[in-house]
């Protein structure tokens, strides 16, 4: 496999709609800041794109991918749409990972969108449960936030997790999201305002979800021959993760943890995993991805994480799946402040999904454009403020998550 | 800036959707019946069914389930998708059954809020009318 590196990225302003653009409007935005980003890349040396987008529904348009792709001009050259749920940005930034990595490509866009706001809030989650079994869970009252409610109940059950732990995430997101002008809620909250918010399943508050999007979000993957002619600050992939778990939560398993390098099996003797407390591919896919990025210890290793948050509960999940606490002390790990800027990993110092918005075809490649540039040291530039750039960043982790953790990527992003 | 325009319109479908290999299910809440499978290798089973085993891939049987279970974990919703806002707040639970593997999620009826608890025991009733979906059985306090 080659080596393959990012070498521009660009993202839209989220926001609740943006009727002034279409859907290829959007893209169009965000590879207009990546292309100017990047004064020596010409349409000729771009080998073709891959599309990411959630839902047909959403557009009331299939086939949209192409029309981005046609949009931005790279017809005749080749592309193709990934789609997984939540993860679907995610899939697409590895997929063109294995287009350069294969040899296949050298330059290759990747891009997502979604117009969430055409149809009304209740319809979209609509769609969204219809991402859950349509015989099994939907006619039950399908609801994600439902779905992720119960996740937490047992977590609480089974590790004491507090929903005041679950606002910390949200008051962290929302205000890391001031800084961040490409940011949908930027917001300064307290514990007391979150739970007093609207309840939407116990215990998530309107306040503990993210919100849904309109925006689009470009990362364009290269080869090292051509990172090294187009870019001089290029930031290398040096891990990929992807797994799975059942479509329905109903039946994952009681089994044993996937222990990562740094854990024993004699910590989690009494833990039935990963039942629904926990999302067992979030877990395996970091393993992969720890494994092929030489990653011991990911709270020392890795400089800070922008993870999937739809949920202040879910943050909390994947603090564990990714081992930056052990399983169990999710809630521990946001009340340590290890989380927050200046802590010994931070998490979506970009504001996440809850402070930056969830247009979920865009959202896993916003990650990777916030992670290129906090990596490329360019938060300033492109922030014009600096208040969340990290010093020397090392190495980042990017962690998209769909379903009920049903698909689940994560890529690791370093300074080379 | 140019003035925006957007149009309004309405899309509906009407679907056929089968059940396929898994009427049975459907078909047994018709008869007050919850139905489950086992795979017959290495006899785990499945309280939502599996036409395969999910450990070892071999057929799976179909088995009649308990109606009494306990509550592994639950939730209400006071808002959720636009089809079943008018049902809001609902209560969700996923099911354990004793001797069976897998969950089986459900929504619990005839319970206030603050009372549901996990562990608490509950039972399947059943629709009078069924409808030839998963909401034909429901679950209430035992
Ligand atoms: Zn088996």
């Amino acid at each position: 496999m080659r080596q393959v590196y990012m070498i521009s990225g660009g993202v839209t302003r989220f926001k609740k709609a943006r009727p002034e653009k279409t859907h290829q409007g959007l893209v169009q935005e965000a590879f207009d800041q990546a292309y100017s980003d990047l004064p020596r890349l010409r349409k000729e040396h771009i080998d073709g794109s891959v599309a990411s987008y959630f839902s047909d529904h959403f557009h009331h348009q299939l086939m949209a991918g192409i029309m981005a792709h046609d949009a931005l001009g790279l017809v005749p050259k080749p592309s193709r749409r990934i789609e997984g749920g939540g993860a679907t940005g995610g899939l697409c930034f590895q997929s063109a990972y294995e287009a350069i990595a294969s040899g296949r490509m050298d330059v290759c866009v990747a891009f997502g969108f979604e117009t969430m706001s055409r149809v009304r809030t209740w319809k979209g989650n609509e769609f969204i449960a219809m991402a859950s079994d349509m015989n099994f869970d939907y006619p039950l009252g399908g609801f994600y936030t439902g779905y992720y409610a119960m996740m937490v109940v047992r977590h609480m059950h089974e590790f004491g997790t507090t929903p005041e732990q679950m606002a910390k995430v949200a008051i962290k997101n929302h205000g890391n999201a001031k800084h961040n002008p490409f940011a949908q809620s930027p917001k300064k909250l307290s514990v007391k305002q979150i739970r007093n918010s609207q309840m939407v399943a116990y215990p998530l508050t309107r306040l503990d979800c993210c919100v849904m999007s309109d925006g689009a979000a470009v990362a364009i993957l290269a080869s090292e021959k051509m990172a090294e002619k187009l870019s001089s600050n290029p930031i290398r992939i040096t891990g990929v993760g992807s797994a799975t778990d059942t479509m329905r939560l109903a039946d994952r398993p009681f089994g044993d943890v996937p222990l990562l390098s740094n854990e024993n099996k004699k910590e989690y003797k009494d833990l039935d995993y990963p039942g629904v407390h926990s999302c067992r591919a979030g877990r395996l896919a970091a393993k992969q991805a720890y494994k092929m990025a030489k990653i011991k210890d990911p709270l020392k290793d890795l400089s800070f994480v922008e993870l999937h948050d739809a949920f202040t509960s879910s943050e909390i999940q994947t603090y564990e799946d990714l081992g930056l606490c052990k399983i169990g002390e999710g809630g521990k790990y946001i009340d340590s402040g290890n989380a927050h800027y200046g802590g010994k990993c931070p998490v979506n110092l970009s504001g996440g999904l809850i402070g930056a918005g969830h247009a979920i075809g865009a959202s896993g490649l916003m990650q990777a454009v916030f992670a290129f540039w906090q990596l490329q040291g360019t938060i300033k530039k492109h922030f014009k403020n600096n208040k969340l750039q990290i010093k020397k960043p090392k190495r980042g982790l990017i962690h998209s998550h769909g379903g009920t953790g049903t698909y689940v990527t994560a890529t690791v992003m370093e300074k080379p | 800036m140019k003035k925006i325009l957007t149009r309004e319109f309405n899309y509906s479908i009407d679907y056929q959707v089968s059940y396929g290999e898994l009427s049975p299910f459907f078909e047994g809440l018709t008869k007050k019946k919850l139905m489950g499978t086992r795979c017959a290798a290495c006899k785990k089973s499945y309280a939502t069914p599996r036409l395969n085993c999910m450990e070892c891939g071999k057929p799976c049987k179909w088995i009649e389930l308990p109606q009494e279970g306990k509550v592994h974990t639950w939730t209400t919703c006071h808002y959720g998708s636009e089809e079943f806002l008018k049902q809001t707040p609902y209560h969700l639970v996923l099911v354990e059954f004793p001797g069976v593997s897998t969950l089986f999620q459900s929504q619990l009826k005839k319970v206030k809020e603050g009372t549901i608890t996990i562990g608490m025991n509950i039972k399947a009733e059943f629709k009078k009318r069924p409808l030839l979906k998963a909401s034909d059985v429901y679950f209430v306090p035992a």
